[in-house]
C-alpha cells in the first residue's frame, strides 16, 4: 500500500511487509467470510436448517475449527502418484498462487492498491488462467481415474469459459477507454448518466449484458454449480480433488472461495464502481482530490459490493442442478460468445456515436 | 475460427493433445470405470462396472449382491409373524408396503379376510409409506443431478409422515404392524386430523419440488430424452410401477386387481407419460405422490367402524397351498409367492421385488450414454438396495 | 371366518376358466396339469421339453409382462427349523417329497409367472426339473429372465441351456454349494439354535387356544 495513508514515509521493507500482510488479508478475509456467511449459514438457512452452531457463537468459529481439523490430518500421497509426488504436492499451490496474483491488481482505494498496471485487466484475465494448470496437474498426477476425468473436464470447461469472460470485459474497456483498473473505477464514479451525476456511471447499467455474461463465466471459472462437472460430487466423488487430504485439500478449499471473492471484487470494480462512491456526493473532481479517509472506507465499500455479488454466485450454486459437460460447452460456445460479440459491437458503435 | 483465431486454435490443439495422450497412456479400447459400491450417488451398495470410450459408455453392468441377506432362506425357519417383521426391511423407506402382500397371501391361504376397518387403515398406511418413499426420491433426484437443496426439504417433509406412521404403529421405519387377520392395533386419537394437516404440507412440498426442480431448464435438459425405454422392452424386462407407466403403459395394480384393500373406495387417477425417458419417470412419481395424498384424504373421511382384527387363533397354522399376491408398491410391483405345507411357518417364500427387475434393464439402457447420464438414468429408475438384494 | 359367500360350493371363476381354456388350447399337449383357483390365480404345469415354447406361446397370447422366475425345492428340510435342543438326539423327520399345486414328480420345480398387462391376469407356470438339473432358458423370449435365471442357478444349481452368461448374481464366484436347497443348512441356526423356543411359558392367565382356521 502506498504510504499516503501515513504522513511519514515508510522504509521499503516496511512497505513490503504491509503489502504482504495486506495481500494475505485481501485474499483470506473474503475467503473466510464467504465460507462462513454463505456456505455455512446462507446455504443452511435456504435448506431450512441452522448450520454449524456449536463452535463459537452461532458457529462463527467453525471455520477455525475446520482449518485446525484439516491441518492435523495425515499427509497422504497415493502410492501410484509417488513418482510425481512433487508435482502432486505443487498443484494446490499453483491454484492458490493464481488467486494471490489476481488480487495484486485490484484497487482498494484511491491510494490503496498493490500495483497500478496500465494493462490491469489484461493481466488479471491472463493470470486467472494459471489455475487451470493447477487443476489439470492435480487431476493427472493423482493416478486415479476419477481425478483424471475430473481434470480433463475441468480443462475443457475452464478454457471454454475464458472466452466469454474476456469478451465481456472488452465491452467495459471500450466504454472506459482504458485497461487500468484504477482508471475504470474513477471513470465510473466521476462519470454521469445523461448529465446527472448523482449516481456516477456504473457500467452495470450500460453493460448489463456483459455483466451477466461475466457473472456466468465467473461461475464456470470457479467450477461452481451449475458448472461443477469437474467436481461432480455424485459421480466422481471429488473430481480432481479426490486424492487430496489434509492441508492440501485446505489449500484447494481456500483457493476456491478466495477466488470467488477476488473475482467478485474484480466484477465490482469493472461494473459496480469498485471502491468508490459517486464523486459528486463529496464534490471530488478527480482522483487526486479524494480525501484520505477514503483509503480506509474504500476497502470496506469494495468488500460490501463483493459480498453482494458472491451472494448471487452462491445462491445460484445452491439452487440449480448441474449441466452435463457437452451442454456446458454448447452453452459457452454457441450462446455466450456470440452474445458477447454482439455486445462489443453495440458498445463500440455507441461509444463512437456518443 | 476466424475472429477468435489464436485462442480457439490453442484450445483446440490442447484438446487434441490431451486426447492423444489419453489414448497412448490408457490403451485406446477405453477405460473401465467402477462406480461404487461406496459412492455418494448409488442409493446403497450397488456397483456399476462401466467400460468407457472417452465419456461414452460402451457397456455397463450392475453388480448387485453386496447387501444380500438371504431372505428367502431365512423365511423357511420362521413363523408367519416373524417373517412379517423380516420383510419390513426389504424396501426400508416404505416399509409397511412390504408387509401387505405377504399378509394378504397368508390370509388367502387361510381363507381369512381382514375386517373392513383393518383393510381401510391398511390402505391408508400403505399410501403413507408410498408418500414417505417417493418424497425421498424427489429430494434425492436433486442431489444426483447436483441441486443440493431439495433433499433437505424432502427430509423435512418426510419427517411429518414418519411421525404419523410412528404414532400409529410405534415404528418410524419398520412398523411391523400387519398381522394375519388384520392389524395389531387401532389408530390413535387425533390421527385423522393430524394426517390431514400433513397431507396439506406434502402437497405444498410437491409444488415446491415442481417449481424448484422440475421447472428448471437445466433439469429438463439433463433428463429429457435420456434413457428412453420403449413399452415392449419395459414389459419384457418386468419393469413395474412408475417406470412402466412412464413408458405409456396404463396399468396400476391398485386399480386393476381385486384385492381386499380399500383403493376402490377412493376416486383417484393413474398417471402415465408417453415418453419413457428419465423426465417421464420422475414426473410420474411426482404426480403419484400428489395422487396418494388425495387418496389418503378421501380414505380418512370414510373409515368404517368395527374391529381391526379378525378372529384368528393364537397360534396360526396356515393350511397347505400356494398363493401369490402382488401389490403396487412405491418401487413397483412387489409380490410374494408363498408355499405352505400346513406349518406355523411358510415352506418357501419367493420374494419378487420390484427393483430387481428395474435394475436388470440397466445393461440395455446404458449403452452409448454419457457418464453423467448413468447417474441420471439410475436416479430416475429408482431402486433401493434392500429391494434388489433381499 | 371364511371368505366364500355361499357355504355349499365355491363359485366358478369364469374369466379365469376361459383364460385357462385359451392357454391350454394354444399349448396343447405340453400342459401336463392345470388348476384354477377361483378369484385367485391360474396354475399350469408343462413338460420340460416344451418349456421354452410355452414361453413363446404365452407371449404371443398377450402375456407380455415378465413377473418372476424361480425354483422350489420340495424336499422337507432335514434340519428342521433349528429350534430343537442341540443336546438331544435329532428327531425323526419325514422326508417324503410332496409337491404342491398341479403336482409334479421331481424334487425341484421351476416356477415362472407372467402377466397380461391391463387385465392383471397372470399365470403361474411350473415345470419339473429332472436329474440333469437343466432346462431351457427363457432369455430369448423374455429379456428380463436373464437375471432371474442367474439367481435360480446360483441358489439351486439348475442350469439353463442357452443363457448367455450364467454367472453368480449375489454370491462370490467361488462359493460352494447351493444355498436355497433344503439340504444346505442355515448356518445361523446350526451354530446356535434359536433360543426362543427352548423355554417358553404361557403368559399368566392365558390359555393356549388350539383351533382350525377355517
Amino acid at each position: 500500500m502506498n504510504s499516503a495513508l501515513i504522513a511519514a514515509d515508510l522504509a521499503y521493507w516496511a512497505q513490503s511487509l504491509l503489502r504482504v500482510l495486506g495481500g494475505l488479508v485481501a485474499v483470506l478475509l473474503p475467503a473466510g467470510t464467504v465460507v462462513y456467511l454463505f456456505l455455512f449459514k446462507m446455504m443452511s438457512f435456504m435448506q431450512s436448517r441452522l448450520g454449524p452452531m456449536e463452535a463459537g457463537p452461532y458457529g462463527s468459529m467453525q471455520l477455525f475449527a475446520e482449518v485446525g481439523k484439516w491441518l492435523q490430518k495425515e499427509d497422504i500421497v497415493p502410492a501410484n502418484a509417488l513418482p510425481e509426488a512433487r508435482i502432486f504436492k505443487m498443484a494446490p499451490l499453483i491454484v492458490l498462487a493464481s488467486t494471490f496474483l489476481l488480487v495484486a491488481v485490484v484497487p482498494f482505494g484511491p491510494d490503496a492498491w498493490f500495483t497500478d498496471f496500465e494493462a490491469g485487466i489484461f493481466y488479471a484475465l491472463a493470470v486467472s488462467s494459471v489455475s487451470v494448470l493447477g487443476i489439470l496437474i492435480a487431476g493427472w498426477s493423482s493416478a486415479n481415474k476419477y481425478s483424471l476425468l475430473g481434470g480433463l473436464r475441468a480443462a475443457g470447461q475452464l478454457i471454454a469459459y475464458e472466452l466469454p469472460m474476456v469478451l465481456a470485459v472488452v465491452g467495459v474497456v471500450i466504454q472506459a477507454g482504458t485497461m487500468n483498473l484504477q482508471q475504470i473505477v474513477v471513470a465510473q464514479n466521476a462519470g454521469s448518466m445523461f448529465g446527472w451525476d448523482g449516481a456516477g456511471n456504473p457500467y452495470v447499467l450500460t453493460q448489463f449484458v456483459a455483466f451477466i455474461i461475466f457473472m456466468i463465466a465467473v461461475q464456470a471459472e470457479l467450477t461452481q454449480t451449475p458448472f461443477d462437472m469437474p467436481i461432480a460430487e455424485s459421480e466422481l466423488v471429488s473430481g480432481y480433488m479426490t486424492e487430496y487430504s489434509g492441508f492440501r485439500f485446505l489449500i484447494f478449499f481456500i483457493g476456491e472461495f478466495a477466488t470467488a471473492g477476488v473475482f467478485a471484487m474484480i466484477a465490482s470494480v469493472l461494473f459496480l464502481g469498485g471502491w468508490g462512491v459517486p464523486f459528486a456526493w463529496f464534490g471530488w473532481t478527480d482522483i487526486n482530490s479524494i480525501d484520505n479517509w477514503m483509503n480506509v472506507v474504500g476497502p470496506l465499500i469494495l468488500f460490501t459490493k463483493m459480498i453482494v455479488l458472491v451472494f448471487f454466485i452462491m445462491w445460484v450454486r445452491f439452487s440449480f442442478p448441474r449441466f452435463r459437460e457437452d451442454q456446458l460447452q454448447r452453452f459457452a460456445w454457441k450462446v455466450l460468445i456470440p452474445v458477447s460479440l454482439v455486445n462489443i459491437m453495440v458498445t463500440a458503435v455507441l461509444k463512437v456515436a456518443f | 475460427m476466424t475472429m477468435l483465431g489464436d485462442r480457439q486454435q490453442l484450445a483446440y490443439i490442447a484438446a487434441q493433445a490431451a486426447d492423444a495422450r489419453v489414448n497412448v497412456e490408457l490403451e485406446t479400447e477405453g477405460m473401465t470405470l467402477n462406480i461404487g459400491p461406496q459412492h455418494p450417488a448409488t442409493h446403497g451398495t450397488l456397483r456399476i462396472i462401466a467400460r468407457l470410450d472417452g465419456e461414452q459408455v460402451v457397456w455397463a453392468e450392475p453388480s448387485a449382491g453386496y447387501m444380500h441377506r438371504g431372505y428367502e432362506k431365512l423365511t423357511e425357519v420362521r413363523t408367519y409373524p416373524q417373517v412379517t417383521a423380516l420383510v419390513n426391511r426389504i424396501d426400508w423407506l416404505g416399509s409397511f408396503a412390504n408387509e401387505v402382500p405377504f399378509i394378504l397371501a397368508a390370509e388367502k391361504l387361510m381363507g381369512v379376510e381382514a375386517p373392513a376397518r383393518a383393510q381401510h387403515i391398511r390402505t391408508i398406511l400403505f399410501e403413507l409409506s408410498r408418500i414417505a418413499n417417493v418424497s425421498l426420491f424427489l429430494g434425492d433426484l436433486g442431489v444426483q443431478l447436483g441441486a443440493v437443496t431439495p433433499v433437505f426439504f424432502a427430509f423435512r417433509d418426510r419427517e411429518y409422515v414418519l411421525n404419523l406412521i410412528e404414532a400409529a404403529t410405534g415404528g418410524r421405519f419398520h412398523p411391523n404392524f400387519d398381522r394375519i387377520g388384520g392389524l395389531k392395533d387401532d389408530l390413535p386419537a387425533g390421527f385423522i386430523d393430524e394426517t390431514r394437516n400433513v397431507m396439506k404440507k406434502l402437497r405444498t412440498f410437491c409444488d415446491q419440488i415442481e417449481d424448484l426442480l422440475f421447472g428448471n431448464e437445466i433439469f429438463q435438459s439433463r433428463t429429457r430424452g435420456i434413457g428412453v425405454i420403449p413399452k415392449d422392452v419395459a414389459l419384457q424386462y418386468g419393469l413395474s410401477g412408475a417406470n412402466l407407466r412412464a413408458s405409456g403403459v396404463d396399468w396400476d395394480l391398485r386399480r386393476d386387481q381385486d384385492l381386499p384393500m380399500a383403493w376402490n373406495k377412493a376416486d383417484w387417477k393413474v398417471w402415465t407419460h408417453p415418453d419413457g425417458d428419465s423426465f417421464a419417470r420422475c414426473w410420474v412419481r411426482l404426480q403419484e405422490v400428489r395422487e396418494s395424498t388425495k387418496i389418503v384424504d378421501q380414505l380418512l373421511d370414510t373409515i368404517p367402524a368395527g374391529p381391526v382384527m379378525a378372529k384368528v387363533p393364537k397360534i396360526i397354522k396356515v393350511p397347505e397351498g400356494e398363493a401369490w399376491v402382488s401389490t403396487e408398491n412405491p418401487l413397483g410391483e412387489m409380490g410374494y409367492y408363498v408355499v405352505s405345507q400346513g406349518d406355523q411357518g411358510p415352506f418357501r417364500v419367493k420374494i419378487r421385488s420390484a427393483s430387481f427387475n428395474n435394475i436388470s434393464i440397466v445393461p440395455w439402457v446404458l449403452k452409448g450414454v454419457y457418464v453423467p447420464d448413468i447417474i441420471t438414468i439410475l436416479a430416475s429408475l429408482y431402486f433401493i438396495l434392500g429391494d434388489i438384494d433381499r | 371366518m371364511s371368505s366364500t359367500e355361499t357355504p355349499t360350493e365355491a363359485p366358478r371363476d369364469e374369466r379365469r376358466d376361459a383364460e385357462l381354456a385359451r392357454i391350454v388350447g394354444a399349448l396343447g399337449s405340453s400342459v401336463v396339469d392345470s388348476l384354477v383357483k377361483p378369484n385367485d390365480d391360474i396354475w399350469i404345469r408343462v413338460s420340460a421339453d416344451a418349456w421354452k415354447s410355452t414361453g413363446e406361446t404365452l407371449k404371443s397370447l398377450g402375456y407380455s409382462y415378465f413377473g418372476f422366475l424361480s425354483a422350489i425345492d420340495w424336499l422337507p428340510s432335514p434340519f428342521g427349523k433349528g429350534e430343537e435342543d442341540p443336546t438331544e438326539p435329532a428327531p425323526e423327520r419325514d422326508s417324503t417329497i410332496k409337491q404342491g399345486y398341479t403336482g409334479g414328480s421331481t424334487r425341484f420345480q421351476v416356477i415362472a409367472r407372467v402377466m397380461q398387462p391391463f387385465s392383471s391376469l397372470g399365470v403361474n407356470i411350473k415345470v419339473d426339473v429332472d436329474d440333469s438339473m437343466a432346462i431351457d432358458s427363457w432369455c430369448s423370449v423374455y429379456a428380463g429372465a436373464n437375471w432371474h435365471e442367474r439367481e435360480t442357478h446360483e441358489m439351486f444349481g439348475i442350469g439353463f441351456h442357452g443363457h448367455p452368461d450364467l454367472r453368480n448374481m449375489y454370491l462370490p464366484t467361488d462359493f460352494e454349494g447351493f444355498p436355497l436347497r433344503k439340504d444346505f443348512p442355515l448356518l445361523a441356526r446350526i451354530v446356535k439354535p434359536w433360543p426362543g423356543i427352548v423355554d417358553v411359558e404361557p403368559l399368566p392367565g392365558d390359555n393356549e387356544e388350539e383351533g382350525d382356521a377355517s
